[in-house]
C-alpha cells in the first residue's frame, strides 16, 4: 500500500514545478568507470589509444620543459620588469599602498553588493520567474560555496581554492620567482585586507550601502594619487608590465562605458538622426583592427588638438584610441542589454506617467545594465587580452617586457623568448581565466543565458 | 473640434514632437562642428608643420620591398597596400577554413562519451582561450618556427619541407590530362546525385533501405578509378625541394605567414569550439529524446535532428569570429607578415604622410568588413526563412 499515498502526494500539488531529481549516485568501481568512460566502443579503445599515447608525451615533454630544461633565471631576474615595468624601485611602496587602498575599497563594495543581492533574492523569492529559477540560484549558490552550509573555515577556504584556483596558482607561481619574502608577506596581508573588508561590506547597514559606491570613487581616486602625487610621483607615462595592461584596461573600460551607453540608446532610438549618427559610429569603430587604431592614435591624435596645446602623451593617445574602439563593442552589448527589457516595462513606466529620462532611468537601465553584467566582464577579459597589442606600438607592457627580458646583455642570443612568452602568457591566463569563470557563474545566478 | 485639440496642444517647448526634430537637429549639428573642429585643427597642424595633406603619394614610387612577395621597389605606394590587403585576404581565408575544421572537431570533441578526448579538448580551449592571440603567433614564432633548421640542411615531416625561411607544402598538382578528368569527376558527381535521389525515392516508396548513399559514392569512386587508370594518373604530387637558395615544387609558405595563419587558427579555433558545443547543446533535449523514440540510429539523429538546428545557432556567432580572424591579421605586424597594417607602417616609415596612409588602409578594412557582414547578413537571411 506505499504506492497509493505517492500517487496522492504527487498529485496533491500537480502544477507546483517539481525540481529535477538529482541522477542516482554511481558508485563505479575503477574498472566499471574505465570502461564506460575510455571503452566503450571499438572507436572509443582507438580514440583512447591515440589521444592517451598523446596526451602522455605533450605532458612528459612540457613538464620536462618547465622543471628540468628550462632555465627560468631570466624571469627572477627581471620579475619586478615583468611586474611594473620600468616603475623606479624606491618608489615601490607607492604601488603597495595603492593596492592596500584598492583592497579595502574592493572589498568593501564588492561585500555591500553581495549582500544587497542576497537581501533582495531573500525577500522576493518570485521575482527570478517563477519558483523554479530560484531553487536553481540557491542550488548553484551552495554547489559554489559548499563550505557555507558547514560552516568551518577549512570547508570556505577549499571553496576559494576551488572557485579562484587560477588566480591562487599565478600568485604562488609569481612569489615563487620573489628573493625576499617581504613581497609574499606584503601579498597575504593585501589578501586578509580583502577578505576582512568583504566581510565588514556584508555587514554594512542598508543604509551605508547607498554610500560604498562613493567610498570606491574615493578609493581609486586615493590609490591614483598614492602613486602619481608628490615630487617624487610616478607618472603614468612611467608604468608598464602587468601594472599598465590592468591599468589600460580598467581606464579603458571605464572611459568607454559612457559614450557607449550613450551609442546604444542612440542606436535604440526611434530618432533617425541618432540612429544614423550611432550606427555609424559602431560599424565603422567594428570594422577596424584595434592595431590600426592604435596607429591612429600614434599618428592622428595628436594633430586633432589645437595648435596651442601641446599634443598629449603616448600614453594618453593610446588610451584614447582604446576607449573609442571599446565604446562600439560596449554599445553593442548594451544594446543587447536593453532589447531583453520587456516593451511592457515601457508601456507601464509610461502609464504611470514618468517623463521619458525617468523611464530611462528608474525602469529601463536598472534592468538592462543588470542583463550585461556578464557580457561587460567578458569585454573586460578581452581588452585586457588587447592591450598586448600596447607592445606593437612600442610600449613596455607584458609582452613588450618579454622582448625587452631577452634583449638584455645578460640574456641576450641566447633562444629566452619561448619562456619570457610562456610566462607572460601564464600570467594572462591566471587573470582571464578566473574571470571568465566568475563571469560564467555570475550568468548562472543572474540566469541570463536562460532568457 | 479643431479649434479645441488646437488649443490643447502643449506650447513649443513641450511639445514631443517639436522636441524631437530640436533634439535630433542640435544633435547632428554638434557632432558635424566637433568633427569640422577637428579637421580646422588637423589641417592647421598640418600647415604649421608643412605636412602633406593630398592623397598624391599613393603614385609616387614605393622604394621598398615586401618580404616573400613579387612586389618590387619601383612599384607604386599604393601597389605596395594592395599587396598588403592581397596577403591579408590570403591568411584570413586559409585560416577561416582551417579554423572551421579545427574548430567544429575540437567542439565536438569536448561533448565526447570518451573522457580522455573531452578532457584533452577542454584543456586546450581553457589554455589558448585565455591568452592573447598576439601571445599565440610570437610564442610560435619563436617557439617553434625560428628554431628549423637552415636552409642548405632542410628537414622533411610528413610531406612537409621544414626550413628557417620556408616551409614547403606538397600539394596535388595536374599532369596531361587532368582537365578531361576533372570533367569525367564532375559528370559522375551530377549523375550520382541524381541516382542517390533516385534511391531515396525507392526507399521512400518501398520502405526497404535502398542504400542511396551506396549508390552514388560507389559511382563516383567507379568513373574516379576507371578514369585515373584509363588517363595513367592525371594528378601527380608536387614535392617541394630546396634549389639553391630557395624552394622549388609544392607551395612554399614564409614562417612570417606560417606564424600568423597558425597562431590565428589555434587561437580561433577554441572560440569556435565553444560555440559549436553550445549551440549542439542548445538543441532542446526533447529533440534528441523524441529522435531517439522514432528508432532513428545514432548517426541518422545527428543528421536530420541535431545538426540542423545547432547549425542554425551556430552559424551567426561563426560568421563574427571570421570578423575577428580577418581583423587579427593585423597581428601579423609583430612577426613581420607584409599584410595590410604592416606595409603601412612601411610606407609611414619611409617618409610618406602617415594620416593619409592610415586613411587609406581603414578604408581597405571597413570594405572587408563591410563585406563579411554582408556574407552574415544573407546568412541570416537564409536561415531565418528556414524558420517557423
Amino acid at each position: 500500500m506505499g504506492l497509493p499515498t505517492e500517487a496522492v502526494g504527487a498529485l496533491a500539488e500537480p502544477l507546483a514545478p517539481v525540481p529535477e531529481p538529482e541522477p542516482p549516485a554511481r558508485n563505479l568501481t575503477p574498472r566499471q568507470w574505465v570502461r564506460l568512460n575510455l571503452l566503450s566502443s571499438p572507436l572509443n579503445v582507438v580514440l583512447t589509444i591515440v589521444f592517451g599515447v598523446v596526451a602522455a608525451w605533450v605532458i612528459f615533454r612540457l613538464a620536462r620543459w618547465v622543471f628540468v630544461t628550462a632555465d627560468w633565471a631570466i624571469v627572477r631576474v627581471f620579475l619586478r620588469l615583468f611586474m611594473v615595468g620600468l616603475f623606479p624601485a624606491d618608489q615601490l611602496w607607492r604601488l603597495w599602498v595603492s593596492a592596500y587602498v584598492l583592497a579595502a575599497t574592493l572589498g568593501l563594495t564588492a561585500g555591500a553588493l553581495a549582500a544587497a543581492s542576497a537581501q533582495r533574492s531573500a525577500a522576493t523569492p518570485g521575482e527570478r520567474a517563477g519558483g523554479g529559477r530560484t531553487v536553481e540560484a540557491s542550488t548553484v549558490e551552495s554547489a559554489v560555496d559548499p563550505g557555507r552550509h558547514d560552516a568551518g573555515w577549512t570547508g570556505r577556504a577549499v571553496a576559494a581554492l576551488h572557485r579562484f584556483w587560477p588566480a591562487i596558482l599565478g600568485v604562488v607561481v609569481v612569489l615563487s620567482f620573489t628573493r625576499t619574502p617581504l613581497p609574499a608577506i606584503l601579498t597575504v596581508g593585501l589578501v586578509a585586507l580583502l577578505v576582512i573588508a568583504f566581510a565588514g561590506g556584508r555587514r554594512l547597514p542598508a543604509g551605508g550601502r547607498r554610500w560604498v559606491w562613493l567610498a570606491l570613487v574615493a578609493g581609486i581616486v586615493a590609490s591614483l594619487q598614492v602613486i602619481t602625487a608628490g615630487p617624487d610621483g610616478v607618472g603614468w607615462d612611467e608604468w608598464g608590465g602587468l601594472h599598465l595592461a590592468v591599468a589600460a584596461t580598467v581606464a579603458g573600460i571605464a572611459l568607454a562605458f559612457p559614450l557607449g551607453l550613450v551609442l546604444a540608446l542612440g542606436r535604440r532610438s526611434s530618432m533617425p538622426g541618432m540612429r544614423v549618427l550611432s550606427t555609424g559610429y559602431i560599424e565603422v569603430f567594428r570594422a577596424v583592427p584595434l592595431v590600426t587604431l592604435l596607429f591612429v592614435g600614434q599618428y592622428m591624435v595628436g594633430f586633432l588638438f589645437p595648435t596651442s596645446v601641446d599634443p598629449p602623451s603616448f600614453l594618453v593617445r593610446a588610451v584614447i584610441a582604446i576607449t573609442l574602439f571599446e565604446a562600439a563593442y560596449i554599445a553593442e552589448i548594451v544594446r543587447g542589454g536593453l532589447q531583453a527589457v520587456p516593451v511592457g516595462q515601457v508601456e507601464a513606466a509610461q502609464a504611470v506617467g514618468l517623463s521619458p529620462p525617468k523611464v530611462l532611468r528608474l525602469v529601463v537601465l536598472p534592468q538592462a545594465l543588470r542583463a550585461v553584467i556578464p557580457a561587460m566582464v567578458g569585454q573586460f577579459i578581452s581588452l585586457f587580452k588587447d592591450t598586448s597589442l600596447l607592445s606593437i606600438i612600442g610600449f613596455i607592457e607584458l609582452i613588450g617586457v618579454a622582448d625587452f627580458a631577452t634583449e638584455q646583455p645578460r640574456f641576450q642570443g641566447e633562444g629566452l623568448r619561448p619562456l619570457t612568452f610562456a610566462f607572460v602568457g601564464f600570467l594572462f591566463w591566471a587573470v582571464c581565466s578566473t574571470m571568465s569563470r566568475e563571469s560564467q557563474r555570475l550568468e548562472r545566478r543572474l540566469g541570463v543565458g536562460e532568457r | 473640434m479643431a479649434s479645441q485639440t488646437a488649443a490643447t496642444r502643449p506650447p513649443p517647448w513641450r511639445d514631443v514632437r517639436i522636441l524631437r526634430v530640436a533634439f535630433q537637429l542640435g544633435a547632428v549639428v554638434a557632432v558635424c562642428a566637433f568633427i569640422a573642429y577637428l579637421y580646422d585643427n588637423l589641417t592647421a597642424n598640418q600647415r604649421a608643420l608643412g605636412i602633406e595633406t593630398s592623397f598624391d603619394f599613393l603614385d609616387q614610387q614605393a622604394g621598398f620591398r615586401i618580404a616573400y612577395s613579387d612586389f618590387s621597389p619601383s612599384g607604386t605606394v599604393l601597389e605596395a597596400m594592395l599587396v598588403g590587403l592581397r596577403n591579408t585576404i590570403t591568411v584570413a581565408l586559409l585560416g577561416i577554413v582551417l579554423t572551421l575544421i579545427l574548430g567544429t572537431l575540437v567542439g565536438i570533441a569536448r561533448l565526447s562519451s570518451n573522457w580522455l578526448v573531452r578532457r584533452a579538448a577542454g584543456t586546450y580551449v581553457e589554455a589558448v582561450r585565455n591568452v592573447p592571440p598576439l601571445l599565440v603567433i610570437v610564442f610560435v614564432n619563436s617557439a617553434f618556427l625560428v628554431t628549423l633548421p637552415p636552409i642548405d640542411e632542410p628537414e622533411h615531416v610528413a610531406g612537409l619541407l621544414l626550413t628557417v625561411r620556408e616551409i614547403g607544402v606538397t600539394v596535388p598538382q595536374g599532369d596531361a590530362g587532368v582537365w578531361t578528368y576533372v570533367g569525367l569527376l564532375a559528370a559522375a558527381l551530377v549523375a550520382a546525385v541524381a541516382l542517390a535521389r533516385w534511391r531515396a525515392t525507392v526507399e521512400a516508396r518501398t520502405g526497404r533501405p535502398a542504400r542511396p548513399w551506396l549508390w552514388g559514392g560507389g559511382l563516383v569512386a567507379v568513373v574516379a578509378l576507371g578514369a585515373w587508370f584509363a588517363l595513367d594518373g592525371p594528378i601527380v604530387l608536387s614535392r617541394p625541394e630546396v634549389v639553391g637558395r630557395s624552394i622549388e615544387g609544392g607551395v612554399a609558405m614564409g614562417l612570417p605567414f606560417v606564424a600568423v595563419l597558425v597562431g590565428l587558427v589555434l587561437y580561433t579555433a577554441t572560440h569556435v569550439a565553444e560555440i559549436v558545443r553550445g549551440s549542439i547543446l542548445a538543441v532542446h533535449k526533447g529533440q534528441t529524446e523524441a529522435a531517439t523514440a522514432i528508432g532513428l540510429s545514432t548517426t541518422q539523429r545527428l543528421r536530420h535532428v541535431v545538426l540542423p538546428q545547432a547549425f542554425r545557432i551556430a552559424v551567426p556567432p561563426i560568421i563574427n569570429q571570421f570578423l575577428n580572424l580577418t581583423k587579427n591579421t593585423s597581428l601579423g605586424v609583430a612577426v613581420a607578415y607584409g599584410e595590410a597594417m604592416f606595409v603601412t607602417r612601411t610606407v609611414i616609415g619611409n617618409g610618406n604622410p602617415a594620416i593619409q596612409s592610415i586613411l587609406v588602409v581603414m578604408a581597405m578594412y571597413i570594405v572587408v568588413s563591410l563585406i563579411i557582414s554582408l556574407v552574415a547578413n544573407l546568412a541570416n537571411r537564409r536561415l531565418r526563412l528556414v524558420e517557423r
